[in-house]
């Protein structure tokens, strides 16, 4: 059923024109919303959209009847009024941005609100559509509305695609582009008024009290999925388009249900799917990636450890191979030892460690891998300790072996650094050539991989 | 011969109350110039007087004998790391095109010329092999170099460096100081806010000290004095009374 009224809803002209709408208008919102985003106008775009109430009202009591062109040039005019008092605000006395924003927020879709009310009360509101301000009447969009929307919505697109550049750079480093002697103000200026722009094409199908949602929501998904701007930018386009599309359907299909919630549920919803499911910066991925370095990090501590006791051992008196206690393991580095028995049953069953009785001890298989963790996180140490010589090091470099990220001179310094601080793993697999040899030999021949586990 | 930077009694005030007075230097090309002084002295308000980033109160500043405004191409520019969001979504590659854009100009795209260019910046400052990372994933050394490569990408005659050493490691300090003697053999000047003296000997031909006002200015064997420090510095350094005599010998 709700397939044949999806047929029915596209094959009619006139929500065609309303889908069509809610589709550019999602589209500039999101691609602006990127920008507002990193200029921190997030919730300036939410004070424009209130303020752009009074504006709107004030425009049809003047005019006497609806129109999009008025009704959105009252909106700018508000919006920027709107966004002018709170720049204001703030310079010349001693509130501060957010709360001048609050004052300005309020303060407008109050009067905004009084103003609905006398209009209504004089009988015209229904005819006049203001209603919809409110929370977004996507069906009340005809198609000179979107004619409107449309330009402005290219518009926006095509100054974004022209200045993206310049609009990079505001966002990223606005000092150094006034250095250059790109006039950084004026396109700051530009961008508010752009993103007033957005805000008010969209104001009559979503809704002055959720606008704001279009253009914060889908730009702070995209950014889940990509590390480049110009792919955040298109992808919250995208997001927002779709999301313009979803809710204006949903909404059509629903009787009494207003655009305006269901397109920002729409967005809502993406934004969720985009917080758990991103491949890098999702919330489940992010799980992941923790448990999958916690399992690293327990066997690789067991494997240290039992080559710490053997190699103490193996220094004493050669007698390493009997193997050693739980306890013992469980002194040298703590953890469950229902967790370390469990990750020895595994290193068992992946050939590293065998068992006799109570006892484990490395395999030979094992004992390549252990010297290959301990040598590589005795290196670690040591770029640790001369961390003022070597530089800070990325975290997110913390789980790769030393030797994939340091050049090779900093690497043989290590080694020297490692023997001076007799931290040298003395227990290689390879026991004819242990003490006599110079260490650079033993590290050259030493096994690098082991398998993985 | 013509002096690469002169400036002619800048006055810098924030709030109405001055934080830079009355300062005047003309500074000779191809040289090294440290900008020293105590914290708050406003070694980088000189910085952004200079280059217009701040309004000026009074005064002016010229580059080569032209007033800034028509010689911005011939100035290049390395702002304070922290001044930016390094969680923004670019790759090293791309900030050092940045460096382009005034040579481009507005409305249009980069040329390959330019990338090609970005690229051998990246190379001088030694990070080629990361052009592609994301500079979140950078270190701070590594973050400096890019804005190091960044300002070079600019093809600059003048170059303002505000604190390119703090929070850098061994090797990267290293690097820039090879990088600022190669830009001086290229008949480049470059003017540096720097706060270790321990350094200034080693490091910088010229030296401005500067506390709100021009203390002093000159060679640096000249003018990096007991006194002169004594002056610049006052009563808040305390320590200069027990090294300062090594410091200078250094």
């Amino acid at each position: 059923m709700y397939m044949e009224f999806l047929v029915a809803l596209f094959q009619d002209p006139n929500a065609r024109w309303v889908i069509t709408g809610c589709l550019l208008l999602g589209l500039s919102s999101g691609v602006l919303g990127c920008f507002a985003l990193f200029r921190k106008y997030s919730l300036m775009g939410d004070a424009v959209a209130h303020a752009a109430l009074p504006g709107i009202c004030i425009a049809f009591m003047l005019y006497g009847s609806k129109s999009i062109g008025i009704f959105m040039l009252g909106a700018t005019i508000a919006g920027l009024i709107g966004a002018l008092c709170i720049g204001q605000i703030s310079a010349y006395s001693k509130i501060k941005p957010d709360t001048s924003m609050a004052i300005i927020l309020t303060g407008f879709f109050g009067v905004g609100i009084v103003l609905l009310t006398k209009i209504s009360q004089s009988g015209k509101s229904s005819q006049s559509g203001l209603d919809a301000f409110l929370f977004g009447k996507a069906a009340s969009l005809v198609g000179s509305d979107v004619e409107v929307i449309s330009v402005v919505a290219f518009l926006l697109l095509a100054i974004t695609l022209a200045l993206f550049k310049e609009l990079k750079l505001l966002c990223f480093d606005p000092q150094f582009g006034r250095g250059i002697g790109l006039p950084m103000g004026a396109l700051n200026t530009l961008l508010m008024l752009m993103i007033v722009l957005a805000v008010v094409i969209g104001l009559q199908a979503v809704g002055v009290v959720l606008m704001a949602a279009m253009l914060i929501i889908p730009a702070v998904a995209a950014r889940y999925w990509t590390e480049q701007l110009n792919g955040m930018v298109i992808l919250s386009g995208v997001f927002g388009g779709l999301s313009g599309v979803l809710g204006t359907v949903l909404s059509a299909i629903t009787p009494n249900l207003p655009t305006g919630p269901v397109i920002v549920l729409a967005a809502t919803f993406i934004f969720l799917l985009s917080l758990f499911f991103a491949p890098e910066r999702g919330l489940l991925a992010k799980a992941i990636r923790h448990l999958k370095l916690r399992q690293k990090i327990i066997s690789e501590n067991l494997l240290q450890s039992l080559y710490d006791l053997s190699e103490k051992d193996f220094l004493q008196d050669q007698s390493w191979k009997q193997g050693y206690t739980l306890d013992q393991l469980h002194q040298l580095r703590p953890d469950h030892k229902s967790t370390m028995l469990r990750y020895l049953q595994r290193l068992e069953a992946a050939g590293w460690v065998s068992s006799k009785g109570a006892n484990w001890a490395l395999t030979e298989r094992g004992l390549q891998e252990a010297y290959s963790v301990t040598l590589n996180q005795r290196l670690y140490e040591m770029l640790l300790i001369y961390q003022a010589r070597y530089g800070t090091l990325n975290l997110q470099e913390e789980s790769r072996k030393v030797q994939d990220f340091v050049p090779e001179t900093t690497l043989n310094e290590l080694q020297g650094l490692l023997l001076d601080h007799q931290r040298k793993p003395q227990l290689t697999p390879f026991l004819e050539i242990r003490f006599d040899h110079p260490y650079q030999d033993h590290y050259n021949e030493a096994p690098t991989k082991g398998g993985d586990l | 011969m013509q002096p690469a930077v002169t400036v002619e009694n800048m006055t810098i005030a924030y709030h109405k109350k001055p934080v830079l007075r009355e300062v005047s230097f003309q500074a000779p090309a191809g040289k090294l110039i440290g900008i020293v002084g105590p914290n708050g002295a406003g070694k980088s308000t000189l910085i952004k007087g200079t280059l217009g980033l701040v309004p000026l109160a009074s005064g002016s500043v010229e580059i080569y004998g032209k007033p800034y405004l028509t010689q911005r191409k011939l100035v290049g520019y390395v702002p304070q790391r922290e001044s930016v969001d390094w969680d923004f979504p670019t790759h090293a590659l791309d900030v050092v095109m940045m460096g382009r854009y005034g040579h481009v100009g507005m409305f249009k795209w980069l040329r390959s010329s330019d990338k090609e260019m970005a690229m051998s910046c990246l190379e001088k400052v030694g990070m080629a092999d990361y052009a592609h990372r994301q500079i979140s994933q950078l270190s701070g050394g590594q973050q400096q170099r890019v804005f190091l490569a960044r300002a070079l990408a600019q093809d600059a005659k003048v170059y303002f460096m505000d604190e390119p050493f703090v929070g850098v490691d061994a090797a990267t300090e290293k690097a820039i100081i090879a990088l600022l003697n190669e830009l001086k053999s290229q008949g480049k000047t470059v003017l540096v806010v720097h706060h270790d003296l321990q350094t200034v000997k080693e490091y910088f031909d010229w030296v401005l000290l500067i506390n709100l006002r021009k203390i002093a200015f000159g060679p640096t064997e000249e003018v990096f004095t007991y006194d002169n420090l004594q002056k610049t510095y006052g009563g808040r350094l305390h320590v200069l009374n027990d090294m300062g005599p090594a410091l200078l010998q250094g």
